[in-house]
């Protein structure tokens, strides 16, 4: 039997392959007119930040690393030899109360293995969340792993207690879920995200409506690992914009795959580039926020995203033609086109534009990088000399340095 | 060149900020400085020379205003005063929509600053739990250090987060109390009194040294967000060296180490049941729990990838009548369920005015999946084509010849196609069809959608009507 310490490290350990750490988007509400403690709503708070960059937000646990099925990337598939722990609901109802009452975190996010059956396992994680909702009257964020094969209706009593609720889909195609996942299904994963999509639906209209009887989560989301199957940028994003569209998930989470203690043998021992993780972050971004078709990233026959170069910048050197854009009279839809150009800087420039000709002194005060927008734009004292985006100068000009690359080798 | 002092924060400036407008003095003849002593005796005598009158600025000014006070840059008071002339007698009452003028790009600035770090403070004061022998209370206490004049801003969010319980942070600006009911302040305090630990705090360690992954190593990332001038005051802090200099060594060991070969799937009954086949047979089965059953796992055709499920028939063995659709729409798809979206409940509702009851009829989709491209934040519906009509006409069949249905009613032209052939034109030959094949009586009549389509409610009643007319062929078939 582990100390509560000892099950602490084993299962914080076993949680933090998961990426999701947001506690952004809850209905908003603090604890003045309760009796326990916690607010939530609005932009979320993160409290630490781990040496991988990532913050700590969320009490991250599992509530047992047991677990029936055997996905290889998972360091606790149950063929794995990791030791083995599992809290009780109160022992994690406590920690979460401790923890937040310090100000060290924002709420729980609570996944498990599975134990028995998928049913069994989810009233677990559903019992954690009712008795810190309604025992203790607990009002910071929530964050329940459901589990595509538990029933409907307790999948509904977690999005009842939690403030988003996410479905792993690990990986985007059915062929290396049956190779890396055998118990998991792409089906059974969508169905559940399309039954949790009308639940959120039904409860934004009762929100709209003013009714807020009923406590009920704000939104779901799903994570993918990149890298260990041979799923292609192009897959990833297929699924990602069908995931969107289909469910409206707040947050498609991609996680370069990296190694494990007690790997299988069909994993890849390398750990994937953190970098193409992050071009897939930009990616989707372009799609959701830049007006980005996804034709427009990846094709048929570049189904990869350029590493060297941000999916943007590399867009803008396919489409060389389409520059210089004159900022004092491209639209916003052009002007987002632009690399080094954000939503709001675009509509900041906008708002500029009103009152007097842009000048590249206007750009380097909105901490515009020159450098980079320079060659494809027009202002009212700048004007690239044409030969410079026709020549092959300006790729060179943003040919990655060796040493940056090293940093993620 | 006049001296004033601002004293402590916005509420003691903007007095004299008032006062000094009032009396016409320009930006550039004042100097905002704490001098004590300077006006010992005579606290506002100097400035009382003409009557304050009223200006007007912008609340966008005021609200930068109070946040820039805030920031610890002694030019802050020369900057607000020089914002505040140029709106009012400057006479650009629009200066603070002009993103790129200095004096607001340095204003935002500022203010950017003081809110950064009060949503620093908001993440990064610990609390401590003391507890008194003789006092049951829990009592909770953080020592702080910010950069700027915060306190008071950032104290509001801690009395809504922790109504119920009793705390106080304490830092060299300012001190804050809040005893469940009421929030006070006191003077700052040069450094922290309570140095005593909280028994608490080695579980917060162990979670942040279990939580990071030594896979992946980017300290710049955290310190850009968490810089080091805060560390101190963290308890988890004093880990981060040490976490980063093992970093390597453990994932060094974790490439070198050999995977463990695959074992066959462990067989348990629950197991077997998850990883039961996900592949349709080629000949669809007999009944209609069978079809329903293998078309979930139906991949004839591309649809099935970004649809989220296969929508089966649905009614009774014993119905007489069959009414097939085009494919599920946006409803359907989700809930896996046939007819239940708007074109469904026109439906029900012209069944009703039909005088047939829904629950005696079988319905079900020419095409299983719904096909649909992304339009703005909605899937839009698209129609199948004539591969995907073909693919999914097996699925259809089957349901036909396990039901023997007395009366089919087709809706539309993508059902027409499937069970007639292409090339029928729904409004010219709507009405009775001849087709001993299929059923002893077969019904043709438009698809409920495009009653929704109608440009006028005349012309859409006048569909509606026509649209029953058609359904009521069955009753006397």
């Amino acid at each position: 039997m582990s100390t509560l310490l000892e099950k602490l490290a084993l299962l914080a350990d076993a949680a933090k392959y998961d990426a999701s750490c947001a506690s952004s988007g809850a209905t908003r509400r603090d604890s003045t007119q309760g009796k326990g403690v916690g607010s939530a709503g609005g932009m979320g708070i993160c409290h630490s930040y781990a040496p991988d960059g990532r913050c700590i937000s969320l009490l991250k646990l599992l509530l047992t690393n047991r677990c029936l099925y055997d996905c290889h990337y998972c360091i606790n598939r149950r063929s794995s030899n990791v030791r083995r722990a599992a809290f009780t609901s109160q022992e994690v109802v406590r920690l979460t109360l401790d923890f937040y009452k310090r100000n060290y975190i924002e709420g729980l996010f609570l996944s498990s293995g599975i134990v028995r059956s998928a049913d069994h396992t989810m009233e677990q994680l559903v019992e954690v969340a009712r008795t810190l909702r309604e025992d203790h009257d607990f009002r910071g964020y929530i964050h329940l792993k459901t589990i595509p094969e538990a029933s409907p209706g307790l999948i509904e009593k977690a999005a009842r207690f939690a403030d988003r609720i996410s479905l792993n889909l690990e990986l985007p195609v059915q062929e290396s879920l049956d190779r890396f996942a055998p118990e998991k299904n792409l089906a059974r994963t969508k169905q559940a995200m399309g039954r949790i999509r009308l639940r959120l639906d039904e409860a934004a209209d009762r929100r709209k409506n003013g009714d807020r009887s009923l406590r009920h989560a704000t939104g779901q989301s799903t994570q993918v690992i990149v890298g260990a199957d041979a799923s292609t940028d192009a897959d990833f994003l297929a699924r990602s914009e069908e995931l969107y569209q289909s469910y409206r998930l707040r947050r498609v989470y991609y996680s370069a795959f990296s190694p494990i203690p007690e790997p299988s043998a069909i994993l890849p021992a390398k750990p994937a580039p953190l970098l193409r993780e992050h071009r897939l972050y930009q990616a989707d971004w372009l799609m959701r926020f830049y007006g980005f078709q996804r034709s427009e990233i990846t094709s048929a026959s570049q189904p990869n995203l350029d590493l060297h170069l941000d999916p943007k910048l590399a867009w803008a050197l396919r489409h060389r033609e389409q520059f210089p854009l004159d900022l004092r009279t491209a639209t916003r839809e052009q002007l987002l086109r632009i690399p080094g150009l954000g939503p709001r800087n675009v509509d900041r420039l906008l708002a500029i534009r009103r009152h007097a000709p842009i000048r590249l002194i206007d750009l380097a005060r909105l901490r515009v990088s020159l450098d980079k927008v320079r060659p494809f734009l027009i202002t009212a004292d700048h004007r690239p000399p044409a030969a410079e985006l026709d020549s092959d100068r300006l790729l060179a000009r943003f040919a990655p340095k060796p040493e940056q690359l090293e940093l993620f080798c | 060149m006049r001296t004033v002092d601002p004293g402590d924060d916005f509420d003691s400036w903007r007095p004299l900020a008032r006062q000094m407008l009032a009396d016409g003095i320009r930006p550039e003849e004042l100097l905002w400085q704490k001098e004590p002593g300077l006006f010992l005796g005579e606290p506002e005598s100097p400035f009382r020379t003409s009557p304050p009158t009223p200006h007007r600025v912008p609340a966008s000014f005021l609200r930068l205003a109070q946040v820039v006070a805030c920031h610890s840059d002694p030019q802050r008071w020369a900057l607000l005063y020089r914002l505040l002339w140029r709106l009012t007698a400057g006479d650009e009452p629009s200066l603070l929509s002009q993103p790129s003028d200095p004096d607001r790009v340095r204003a935002r600035a500022l203010e950017k600053n003081v809110r950064r770090e009060i949503h620093k403070m908001h993440a990064f004061v610990r609390f401590r739990k003391l507890t008194d022998a003789g006092n049951t209370q829990e009592h909770y206490v953080a020592w702080f250090e910010p950069e700027h004049f915060i306190v008071k801003a950032a104290a509001p969010f801690f009395c809504k987060r922790f109504a119920n319980m009793d705390w106080a942070i304490l830092t060299p600006k300012g001190c804050a109390h809040w005893n469940g009911e009421h929030l006070t302040f006191s003077p700052g305090v040069s450094q922290d009194p309570f140095a005593g630990k909280d028994p608490l705090e080695e579980a917060w360690r162990t979670y942040y040294g279990s939580i990071f992954n030594p896979a992946r190593l980017k300290t710049r990332a955290m310190q850009s967000e968490m810089p080091r001038r805060y560390w101190k005051n963290l308890p988890e802090a004093g880990l981060i060296d040490s976490l980063v200099r093992d970093s390597r060594h453990r994932l060094d060991r974790m490439v070198a180490s050999t995977g463990s070969p695959v074992r066959s799937p462990s067989s348990l009954p629950y197991l077997d049941q998850l990883r039961a086949a996900t592949s349709a047979p080629e000949n669809p089965p007999a009944t209609l729990a069978e079809i329903a059953r293998h078309l979930a796992h139906c991949r004839r055709c591309p649809l099935a990838e970004t649809a989220t499920c296969a929508v089966a028939g649905e009614g009774p063995l014993s119905a007489r009548i069959m009414i097939v659709g085009e494919q599920p729409g946006d409803r359907e798809d989700l809930t896996g369920r046939p007819f239940i979206g708007p074109a469904g409940q026109l439906l029900d509702r012209a069944l009703t005015t039909a005088g047939i009851p829904r629950s005696e009829i079988y319905l079900t989709h020419a095409v299983k999946h719904f096909k649909w491209t992304p339009r703005g934040k909605t899937r839009l519906h698209q129609t199948p084509n004539t591969a995907e009509i073909e693919a999914c006409r097996p699925w259809l069949l089957a349901e036909l010849s396990a039901l023997t249905p007395q009366i089919v009613i087709l809706l539309g032209a993508t059902a027409a196609h499937s069970l007639i052939g292409p090339g029928v034109r729904v409004m010219r030959d709507r009405g009775l069809v001849s087709l001993p094949s299929l059923a002893p009586h077969v019904i043709l009549t438009v698809h409920p959608a495009s009653l929704l389509r109608q440009p006028s409610d005349r012309l859409s009643a006048d569909a509606f009507n026509d649209f029953v007319a058609d359904l009521r062929l069955a009753l006397t078939s």
